[in-house]
């Protein structure tokens, strides 16, 4: 028994991401034909030539006909998968396995959330009939108390603690700047971040990730037969997922400065991919910047910074676009907005477009041409009880 | 013989200063304080506050419990239940409402004091009336319970010598279900009515007790006409030194749970062998003789009325009339939660009522129980630290905002779970909490109880 992964078996060889934002024009069908149409060209095929169909959607859907339907597929295998904030990631990696497994020749990943037809900010569950019992605080709230944990635990003086989340944003916000399909586009400084006032815990709303309509979409073959559809395809190196037991919210020991699911599934990707030394061999990640600590914490779950030292790498600058390991160089959850079933193509989107050479200049990662590896890392869930995806993408 | 073995006082934590009343209302207040349950307290929840302390102290298991209110959460359905579940209380053990009026909770006792074996008497009442008015002044929140038996059950701590009931149909006031405020007949009339009825009661009950109003130590006169209570002091032959004090300057007139309240705060101040009558003034009267045993200086209440009247925060008019809902004001623009479903809450019935969690083999106590352990751990006297907290600004909430905290509790389990009764500035790390019973929200009618933290103002130990 064992996580042996799929390294080197399957590629990517066609990607397609909507723009993200507040699409009051367009629907979850609109969505979907606008990402899987420009991931089609892409790859240069057609929708009959795709063999199967995942669809990640958390609740903007029930069942594959919310992907059959808009896309009037014929006889085609299309299942709908949700797994909290990872479903986005999910799908691509039930649509890896499927090909590898040798069942498909050639399968989709498509993730979608229509967000901004609910009527309220942020996200909203669907409500499952339960016992009364459960929390209703929001997430921001749940992540707002790793923050002073972390400064806690690591002697961290509270302003310096207000700056280094700050930094996270202004790092996040410059580099989705530069990029035509981020919901924010306007740069926000360390200084004007600070003056925010607090909505949960320590977090401003500039904390927190926007909350945007996408959807994004991926088509995987085989390895061997990647050439047929393009010259440069992208090659996934692992695909590690663990839904963590819920044990953090119950465990005394548990102290809100790391994400234990984050770092298992960690080093499952790297034993799957062969990476030793994460923060020498990648190029870039993209993370779940759900929140500002958020991000603090997983670079040093993730083996980017060593434990508690991740606020002063930030604060110097290591994760900036033209840093030595760019972290969300597309901007992230902060500049995107968390369009749910969307969010983890989204991220594997960029590593397609930097791995690739095709990011613009002005938004291209300073490793590019150096290193070759990229890393996803797409989260479900909260502190003590969360699904963590963690994906290693690289080229031939 | 049978009388009390144990009782309890709560009264909530807020305060209004009557004084802030009339610059709002334009008349009504008064001088002193009215308390003022919680927006998440309800009859239900501040009378299982009460009988978690009338029990805490006493290893007597009642065998019946009543409950008693002019306010119930439910008509139709049973409130006496979930007080019945949050005490965890034997399957076997009956509960029973008996609501509608102060006189319900004379006869909740009376029953209790009747019946066989050991019964407990829940009182708990939340009194409003219109802005400006003299109900809304006059009136208090909160709640009492008496534990009652034999010297069988456990030691009689004031043992029942007589009881006398007169009854008589008049009109004094009245109010239409589920309306905010009462309304009220000439105050005068029913003054006089209660100031006849009081002195003919007081009489029979002395006479049949073979007493004289001399031998009278604490005579106590509950029911909400304030007048007529005074009138038949006045008129009992009882030193006016011996009268006890409504409470009306500190907690306000609280109803159904005012003659059980009145009642523990002189049993914390008796001493042995002192006769104390309870009058209560409802729709006729009901009196009470009861004499105190050897052994009440032994029953040290864990959270003496004394204490609780000197404790206590202000509140703001507004919120307090937005918390009884006179006066609505914006709702988060959040979803509004969806009401509980009867069967989860039904299977989960240990946890959501009496906050029982469950042990593994390695003793780790999980919160909520796991069905794969094999021990029950109840956790509801269990107090905690607060290891991390936060402020929830987005969250909903029937009063915003969330304040909520992961606490560690003493002797294992953790859970991240809502404060209340709390201020955010005194909110700290190692902060100390007990667990309180609450509604979290009301959906579709259906009251959603469920536990919460409150700071531990004073470390008293376990309850």
């Amino acid at each position: 028994m064992a996580s042996h992964g799929i390294r080197d078996r399957v590629a990517i060889v066609g990607m397609g991401c909507t723009r993200f934002g507040e699409h009051w024009d367009m629907g979850v069908d609109e969505l979907l034909l606008a990402a899987t149409d420009e991931a089609f060209q892409s790859a240069g095929v057609a929708k009959r030539d795709v063999d199967a169909y995942w669809l990640g959607t958390a609740q903007s859907g029930m069942s594959g006909m919310t992907l059959s339907r808009p896309l009037r597929l014929k006889d085609k295998p299309v299942t709908r998968v949700e797994n909290y904030c990872a479903t986005g990631s999910e799908a691509l990696r039930q649509a890896a396995y499927a090909v590898a497994s040798g069942a498909y020749d050639v399968a989709m990943a498509v993730g979608v959330e229509k967000v901004k037809d609910a009527g309220y900010q942020g996200l909203n569950a669907l409500p499952i009939p339960g016992d009364g019992t459960q929390r209703t605080l929001t997430a921001a709230a749940m992540f707002s108390m790793v923050a002073p944990a972390y400064a806690r635990r690591f002697g961290v003086r509270d302003a310096e603690m207000r700056t280094v989340l700050a930094r996270v944003a202004a790092k996040n916000h410059a580099n989705g700047a530069r990029n035509p399909r981020a919901q924010f586009r306007r740069e926000m400084s360390v200084e004007q971040l600070c003056a925010m006032p607090a909505v949960a815990g320590g977090l401003s709303v500039f904390d927190c990730a926007g909350v945007a309509d996408g959807a994004a979409a991926a088509i995987v073959v085989r390895a061997e037969d990647a050439h047929r559809y393009t010259d440069r395809p992208v090659l996934i190196k692992a695909l590690a997922l663990v839904a963590g037991d819920g044990s953090g919210l119950m465990d005394p020991g548990y102290d809100y400065t790391t994400f234990p699911e984050v770092a298992a599934s960690a080093a499952q990707a790297y034993a799957q991919a062969g990476v030793v030394s994460p923060r020498d061999e990648l190029a870039m990640a993209e993370v779940h910047d759900c929140f500002t600590p958020t991000e603090l914490v997983l670079i040093e779950d993730l083996g980017l910074a060593d434990r508690g030292s991740a606020w002063q790498r930030i604060l110097e600058g290591a994760f900036d676009l033209d840093g030595d390991l760019p972290v969300n160089p597309d901007g992230g959850l902060k500049s995107f907005g968390h369009p749910v079933g969307a969010t983890g193509l989204r991220m594997m989107f960029e590593a397609w477009l930097q791995l690739r050479g095709d990011a613009p200049p002005e938004r291209r990662i300073a490793t590019f041409g150096s290193r070759s590896l990229a890393l996803t890392q797409n989260l479900g869930g909260y502190p003590g009880e969360m699904i963590s995806f963690v994906s290693i993408l690289g080229t031939p | 013989m049978r009388g009390i073995l144990g009782w309890g006082g709560y009264l909530p934590y807020r305060r209004l200063d009557r004084a802030t009343i009339p610059p709002v209302a334009g008349s009504g207040g008064g001088t002193g304080t009215r308390t003022v349950a919680g927006y998440d307290e309800n009859s239900t929840t501040m009378g299982v506050e009460a009988a978690r302390l009338a029990l805490c102290r006493s290893e007597v298991a009642p065998r019946t419990l009543w409950f008693t209110t002019t306010e119930p959460a439910y008509s139709d359905k049973t409130n006496a239940t979930a007080v019945h579940a949050a005490l965890g209380l034997d399957r076997t053990a009956a509960a029973y409402d008996n609501v509608g009026s102060v006189r319900s909770a004379m006869g909740a006792l009376r029953a209790a004091l009747d019946g066989d074996g050991p019964a407990v008497v829940v009182a708990a009442d939340l009194r409003t009336g219109l802005p400006g008015g003299p109900d809304e002044a006059a009136g208090g929140d909160g709640a009492a319970a008496l534990l009652v038996g034999s010297d069988a059950d456990g030691p009689v701590l004031a043992e029942l010598l007589a009881w006398t009931s007169v009854t008589e149909e008049f009109l004094d006031r009245w109010r239409t279900p589920g309306a905010p405020a009462a309304k009220l007949w000439e105050e005068r009339f029913g003054t006089a009515r209660y100031a006849e009825l009081g002195a003919e009661a007081v009489k029979l009950a002395l006479d049949s007790s073979a007493l004289g109003p001399d031998q009278v130590s604490a005579l106590i006169v509950a029911g909400l006409p304030d007048r007529a209570a005074k009138a038949v002091a006045a008129s009992s032959g009882v030193a006016g030194g011996q009268v006890a004090d409504r409470l009306a300057d500190r907690v306000g007139n609280v109803g159904a749970a005012q003659p059980a309240l009145l009642l523990a705060a002189e049993l914390e101040r008796a001493r042995p062998d002192q006769i104390i009558l309870l009058v209560t003034l409802s729709d006729g009267v009901d009196v009470a003789v009861l004499r105190t045993t050897s052994a009440l200086p032994r029953y040290q209440p864990v959270r003496p009325v004394a204490g609780q009247l000197a404790a206590g925060a202000p509140i703001g008019y507004g919120t307090y009339l937005a918390w009884r809902g006179m006066l609505p004001v914006e709702p988060p623009r959040r979803p509004e939660p969806a009401r509980p479903s009867a069967p989860a809450a039904w299977r989960n019935r240990e946890w959501k009522f009496g906050f029982v969690g469950s042990a593994g083999e390695e003793g780790m106590v999980q919160l909520p129980p796991s069905p794969l352990d094999p021990v029950r751990s109840p956790m509801a006297a269990a107090l905690g630290t607060i290891v991390t907290f936060t402020v929830d600004r987005l969250a909903y909430s029937p009063s915003p905002p969330v304040v909520f905290a992961v606490v560690d509790f003493d002797g294992g389990g953790r859970l991240p779970v809502e404060l209340t009764d709390v201020d955010e500035r005194e909110l700290r790390i190692g902060g100390r909490v007990e667990m309180t019973f609450r509604r979290l929200f009301t959906a579709d009618g259906v009251h959603n109880y469920f536990w919460k933290a409150r700071p531990l103002r004073v470390e008293t130990g376990e309850h």
